[in-house]
């Protein structure tokens, strides 16, 4: 019984907990780093480090590009927060001390926006789905269609989550009905499985298929275009270090950032 | 004295520095329980309860835990008579290697269990070209998940029993007459049977709550392996109030079963 009331102590503290342990380190950011050696004689006190919520799909270009602010701006730490978008939003109106958000999907943006925490939001790439099968692709998986086969075993992300909604979308916008063998609570969870060949295909993102590059095989399908996810990203309202927020997403935004973000699969909106 | 008199006699000169841990241990465990209690959507609840997905996932959580736990008292027992009974060379590893699934997060035991029984697994691809048989994604894989993650409450629970029982007992029978198997089904199971019971309490709780193997190695797919943890974990994504409705439910049920099985078997003790 201790067993279960740890779990659900777990559950309800998903959010809280993280809060309060985002607090922490928000408020570290003020105190002075010893090891950093009174940067600019506390002018910019507070400010010399920046969070960001992103979506777990971004980790890999916005690493990418937190490692080039950094660089651009010596003394500045930025702190990412990866996860599911949902995730994310239910942080930030719960009152983690984030400075940027970016979202994938404007449904997930909207719960922060709709609280008062985030103004004008901008699009600044797009994701496709794509299928991804095995590298030998066991099922001979050539188009959507295949998909509805019976015999051939389908993966996709649960509708709560982006890349499921996408899905539907371009499911309903083919005419098909496909009945997965699973429903998975995000899209890598949904990768891992046609990486070690559980299932025959999945619908994910472009730009998973191309993270697991040699593992998987993606195949382009024209419905694709009828659920394209929009990533929009934007600075906080209650951001504690608001000038390097703006500062982080005009780099997102710029012709610098689109190329990181290009190499990653995202397409520009 | 009674036992009644005696525990009053303890009780009249608590210890401080046993009683405050204590009640700060009571608190930090009761506390989140609070919250959910504190945040739950009262006026919903009955509309929640009233989905039929609710109780598919619930019927499916009870049942899926209750075997899980017959196979865990099945093959638990016996591996725990082997650890305290016998003079198996490298015991002593084998105890740690019981405690794996322990210290593994869940999310790695799923994996580890699709890399042996999924359907390109060690063991999984000869099950699947032999027999068809494929366990990813069915109910029989939530079982194994549940069973892999549990075991050790079991094994644990039952060997600690089996080390502080008296073996004279065991020894006498024994020198009556009485085989191994004889002596360990009339003398050793009885005597540590009130072992064996709150090993499988912990175990059928552990199982109840199982998510993260579940997950990885069952899928999710509801009624056929969403059970409640899952399907509160999705919840969350999109609606954190059904998730505390759903997880004050399954907390619920566990407590009144378990209550319910104490009161039965264990008298009031």
């Amino acid at each position: 019984m201790l067993k279960r009331l740890s779990l659900v102590a777990v559950l309800a503290s998903v959010v809280s907990v993280t809060a309060v342990s985002l607090t922490a380190c928000g408020s570290s950011s003020g105190t002075a780093d010893p090891g950093s050696g009174a940067p600019a004689s506390g002018a910019a006190a507070g400010a010399s480090s920046v969070t960001v919520f992103a979506a777990a799909s971004l980790t890999e270009s916005f690493t990418e590009l937190g490692r080039r602010f950094e660089s651009a701006h010596p003394g500045t730490k930025v702190t990412f927060n990866f996860g599911s978008s949902a995730t994310l939003a239910q942080q930030i109106t719960q009152g983690a001390p984030a400075d940027v958000f970016a979202a994938a999907s404007p449904a997930t943006m909207n719960t922060v926006t709709d609280a008062g925490l985030a103004a004008s939001p901008t699009v600044f790439v797009k994701n496709t789905l794509q299928i991804a099968v095995p590298a030998d692709n066991p099922a001979k998986v050539e188009s959507l269609k295949d998909l509805t086969d019976p015999k051939v075993k389908v993966a996709l992300c649960a509708e709560q989550v982006p890349c499921g909604a996408a899905a539907i979308k371009a499911l309903d916008a083919a005419g098909l009905k496909v009945t997965p063998v699973t429903l998975e609570q995000d899209v890598k969870a949904t990768l891992t499985k046609v990486e070690l060949g559980e299932v025959d295909a999945a619908l994910v993102y472009r730009t998973d298929v191309i993270a697991a590059a040699g593992k998987v095989k993606g195949i382009d399908f024209p419905e694709a275009a009828q659920a394209v996810n929009d990533y929009p990203v934007a600075v906080l309202t209650k951001a504690p270090a608001l000038d390097l927020a703006k500062g982080f997403v005009d780099l997102v935004l710029s012709p610098q950032g689109a190329d990181v973000l290009t190499k990653a699969g995202f397409q520009a909106p | 004295m009674t036992v009644r008199a005696r525990t009053r006699a303890v009780t009249g000169r608590t210890p401080w520095p046993l009683v405050v841990p204590a009640l700060a241990g009571l608190a930090f465990l009761v506390l989140p329980l609070a919250g959910l209690l504190v945040r739950a959507p009262w006026s919903t609840l009955p509309r929640q309860l009233a989905e039929p997905q609710v109780l598919e996932a619930l019927r499916l959580s009870l049942v899926t835990a209750t075997i899980a736990t017959a196979v865990c008292l099945l093959l638990g027992v016996p591996l725990a008579w082997l650890l305290a009974r016998t003079a198996l060379p490298g015991r002593r590893l084998l105890r740690a290697l019981v405690t794996v699934p322990l210290v593994l997060p869940p999310v790695v035991g799923g994996v580890a269990l699709l890399l042996v029984l999924g359907r390109r697994g060690l063991a999984g691809q000869w099950l699947y070209d032999t027999f068809g048989v494929s366990l990813p994604f069915t109910t029989a894989g939530v079982v194994v998940a549940e069973a892999f993650v549990a075991m050790p409450f079991l094994v644990i629970a039952v060997e600690g029993a089996l080390r502080g029982s008296d073996q004279r007992y065991e020894e006498a029978a024994a020198t009556l007459g009485a085989s191994r198997w004889t002596v360990f089904r009339r003398v050793t199971l009885p005597m540590v049977a009130p072992g064996v019971l709150a090993g499988a309490v912990l175990c059928w709780a552990r199982a109840l709550g199982e998510f993260g193997a579940t997950i990885t190695f069952a899928g999710n797919f509801p009624g056929r392996t969403q059970t409640m943890p899952l399907a509160v974990y999705l919840a969350l994504e999109t609606e954190p109030d059904a998730a505390i409705v759903l997880s004050l439910v399954l907390l619920a049920v566990s407590v009144i079963v378990l209550a319910g099985l104490r009161d039965r078997w264990v008298g009031s003790a």
